[in-house]
């Protein structure tokens, strides 16, 4: 393990901009984090996570996937594809860092997705514990200890110090190239932040929030249990839940004709919408109450069924804070869950 | 019309009874007006939704006309009147986002008046001209 | 602090239910927070004494859910309306939207709505109860021994500092005090951007839409945005679009949409307060309302029910598209 002040945090930026782009939290207009790319002057935000998660950067919201051109009889079909270059994601909490595992599980599975393949390739990830988590918190429901985050490289926070520890090779490389700024350390002031912050895991009001009643092999038990209705009566079908969350992976595909030829590119699509996965027949899921259903049932039913009981959901807390009307899916794990959450 | 080598794209939206009457108008007495200006029939101003006016700037229009007749004269009575409205309210808007408020116009040209319809359109184009490329309202992908 | 407590409305409610005028309430339900509060549909006395909740965090504007709600029972639904809600209530009667003999209004004071993004600026994350205490609210958090005392006027939301009217425009019933029209200052903030050079406008508004993510909360939850299929959804529009590609899509999405409710938009407040991006949405329809009251003549949607809004009107006399500026030119 490793440290280094806190004052020389900007040189350490400084440094890992010159090979690599450097994305960090940092406070916007709006007085909220969001993931902004590196320069001199702008300081890593204190918030404890930003609005719209990291995902973006390994799935963006929209990709162009490539474009045709058409002259006379010929079509000419280009790929858009741009190889990345190495780039750094410095402040992931830890929830944030699973969430990687999760989309990983469906873009690196067959059929294997080349666009995110070609991100994740190149982007090195920095984790950093929470030291303060909040009210919306609930990780540790889904196993995630944000005493340790992963990622290539994890970080740990404390008055006045920064202390490394690098998890994978990629992450050590790294430090080596910082090792000049940093120095060689103990674990004892990293191991009590630990401690610390088990003790506040405990108190959070979400703590005792289980899994219980969910996973593999709920389908025909939970599919048709009747307070879908109820917890779904007031949803307006927005795709703010969709938008925020780490792990929603839906996706469209749509053709932008731009008059001199045709860009095909994705974006992100939400379950909630009217008009997802919209067939010849239109959408297979009539009213609210089973697009709402789906969203729940996908995360905490059928993707544990085909990942070996891993959820797909890592307890960020974001739909908590932002849902307009405060529907979310602790308050759905509860009324629909096993009588542990009671 | 170029200003330092630079050609503005005009959309002009022209109603059939009078506007578009006096385009031809315009034409049949030989009037001179750019070839930049593309015009778009339509059978009243108050079928133009402001949706054309933002989707002809995203096409690479540096500039937007709707011509319609003179108020009193229109042909079903008074759509004019409400693209008066509608269009107030709009540009207003466009402007209020910082978009170059030189670039919208609502001009009443009646089927008499060709000569108008051929200076309007010398003078807008001149105007945008001057302002150069849309760049507030512009879509990358239709200019690759 | 609010003047009607939730004994009352629970009172009323039970009593509504119980002589049979309303089949059901429509009301603010619990949440797993103090804050997190969810509108809800209540059937019977014991969910109503159980989870119905009046407090400083119940901004949700029922009157969008009387279009669905309406349809989807027999008999009449017993709402709750705060005197903004009662506007966007007189707008959608206005335009047909629902059956007004199925509904049963009862006004309620509302001394303004805190909004939970201000608090925990103010008081950090992990809240685990706030209680409200007079003029103040008492927020405990996981992290501080002693309860924060915040001031609520420090913390009300953005529409509620600038709130338009105490005034009930519709209703059934009245509990409490009716109040009325405030001279408010809501304009200040599009004038203030209208004094600006159209470079900073440009600049401030690519700055604040740029965030979009087009989760169209702000459309979702808008009580003027009632179109069984929107533009923006419809595949066969030409402009459908499921995220914003550049900029132009955003600035497209948000014109649009303010200009398709100007005139009918009566400024709740709802598209600012639910987009979870922070953008300032209120400052584009109020933009459209202070332009019709300037070039038209005041008018408040949702004032008068039946009224005609002057976007589907005219005067032979009305000002020219050139002249706006003209006009804005001399009066600065």
């Amino acid at each position: 393990m490793r440290k280094c002040s806190l004052d020389s945090l900007n040189a350490i930026f400084t440094r890992i901009n010159q090979f690599a782009k450097l994305y960090l939290p940092v406070n916007g207009n709006d007085g909220k984090a969001a993931y902004t790319e590196w320069q001199e002057g702008l300081e890593w935000s204190n918030a404890l996570n930003t609005t719209k998660s990291p995902k973006d950067f390994f799935f963006p919201q929209t990709e162009d996937l490539m474009a045709f051109r058409t002259s006379g009889k010929n079509i000419e079909i280009i790929d858009t594809r741009k190889e990345s270059e190495d780039f750094v994601v410095f402040g992931v909490r830890a929830c944030d860092v699973k969430s990687f595992e999760v989309l990983d599980n469906v873009f690196l599975k067959e059929p294997y997705d080349s666009y995110y393949a070609n991100r994740r390739e190149h982007g090195i990830i920095i984790s950093v514990a929470c030291t303060r988590p909040a009210d919306t918190c609930f990780c540790k429901t889904f196993g995630i200890d944000p005493a340790k985050p992963q990622g290539d490289i994890s970080v740990w926070k404390t008055a006045n110090e920064l202390y490394w520890q690098s998890n994978t090779d990629r992450g050590a490389a790294l430090l080596d190239k910082i090792a000049d700024l940093t120095e060689e350390c103990g674990t004892e002031a990293v191991e009590e932040q630990q401690q610390q912050i088990n003790k506040i895991m405990a108190k959070l009001p979400l703590a005792n929030l289980t899994t219980d009643g969910w996973g593999a092999g709920k389908t025909q038990e939970l599919f048709d249990h009747p307070k879908w209705a109820e917890l779904s009566e007031a949803c307006l079908g927005c795709g703010t839940c969709t938008f925020v969350c780490p792990t929603c992976q839906c996706y469209d595909i749509k053709d932008f004709n731009s008059g001199k030829g045709v860009i095909r590119f994705r974006c992100w699509d939400s379950c909630m919408y009217s008009d997802f996965t919209k067939m010849s027949a239109g959408q297979p899921r009539l009213t609210q109450k089973e697009r709402f259903r789906q969203r729940f049932m996908h995360k905490l039913v059928y993707y544990p069924e085909n990942n070996n009981g891993m959820f797909s959901c890592v307890g960020c807390g974001r739909c908590l804070a932002k849902c307009p009307i405060s529907m979310n899916i602790a308050k759905v794990m509860k009324t629909i869950g096993g009588k542990d959450n009671d | 019309m170029q200003v330092n080598g630079y050609k503005p794209l005009i959309v002009a939206f022209c109603c059939n009874w009078c506007s578009y009457a006096g385009a031809d108008l315009a034409g049949n007495n030989r009037l001179n007006y750019p070839a930049d200006v593309k015009i778009i029939r339509v059978p009243c101003s108050c079928r133009v939704n402001p949706m054309f006016v933002l989707r002809a700037f995203q096409r690479g229009a540096d500039g937007v006309i709707i011509c319609g007749c003179h108020p009193g004269d229109c042909h079903y009575t008074s759509g004019n009147y409400y693209t008066r409205r509608r269009m107030a309210l709009l540009f207003s808007m466009l402007d209020y986002l910082g978009i170059e408020r030189e670039r919208t116009r609502v001009e009443w040209v009646s089927a008499a008046e060709g000569a108008k319809f051929a200076a309007t359109m010398n003078e807008f184009t001149e105007t945008v001209a001057a302002l150069g490329e849309n760049k507030r309202l512009e879509d990358l992908r239709c200019k690759q | 602090m609010q003047t009607v407590t939730r004994e009352q409305l629970i009172n009323k409610a039970v009593a509504l239910l119980a002589d049979g005028t309303v089949k059901c309430v429509l009301g603010w339900k619990k949440g797993e927070f103090d804050y997190d509060v969810t509108p809800a549909v209540f059937e019977t006395e014991e969910e109503i004494r159980a989870d119905f909740v009046w407090n400083d965090f119940c901004g949700a504007n029922f009157s969008k859910y009387l279009v669905a709600k309406t349809r989807q029972f027999d008999g009449k639904i017993l709402v709750f309306l705060k005197p903004c809600d009662t506007y966007s209530f007189n707008q959608l009667l206005t335009e047909h939207r629902f059956d007004r003999d199925k509904v049963y209004a009862v006004g309620i004071p509302c001394a303004g709505m805190a909004d939970i993004s201000k608090i925990k600026e103010i008081c950090g994350d992990g809240i685990s109860s706030i209680e409200a205490d007079g003029d103040y609210l008492s927020v405990t958090t996981i992290y501080d021994d002693q309860p924060i005392k915040v001031e609520i006027k420090e913390v009300l939301a953005e529409r509620c500092l600038n709130c338009k009217s105490k005034k009930h425009v519709a209703y059934d019933e009245l509990l409490g005090e009716e109040g009325d029209v405030i001279d408010s200052n809501r304009f200040d903030e599009v004038a203030q951007l209208e004094a600006m050079t159209p470079d900073e406008r440009f600049a401030f508004w690519q700055k604040e839409l740029s965030r979009c993510i087009r989760c169209n909360a702000c459309r979702d939850v808008c009580p003027a945005c009632t179109c069984e299929k929107c533009v923006f959804d419809n595949p066969n529009s030409g402009v459908e679009n499921k995220s914003p590609a550049n900029s132009f899509e955003e600035k497209m999405f948000h014109i649009i949409r303010a200009f398709h409710v100007a005139g009918r938009c009566t400024d709740c407040g709802e598209c600012s307060r639910v987009c979870p991006q922070h953008i300032p949405l209120h400052l584009l329809n109020r933009k459209f309302i202070k332009d019709i009251n300037e070039f038209y003549g005041e008018y408040q949607a949702g004032a008068q029910e039946g009224s005609r809004a002057p976007v589907v009107d005219y005067t032979t006399e009305d000002l020219e598209p050139g002249e706006v500026f003209d006009r804005r030119d001399t009066n600065a």
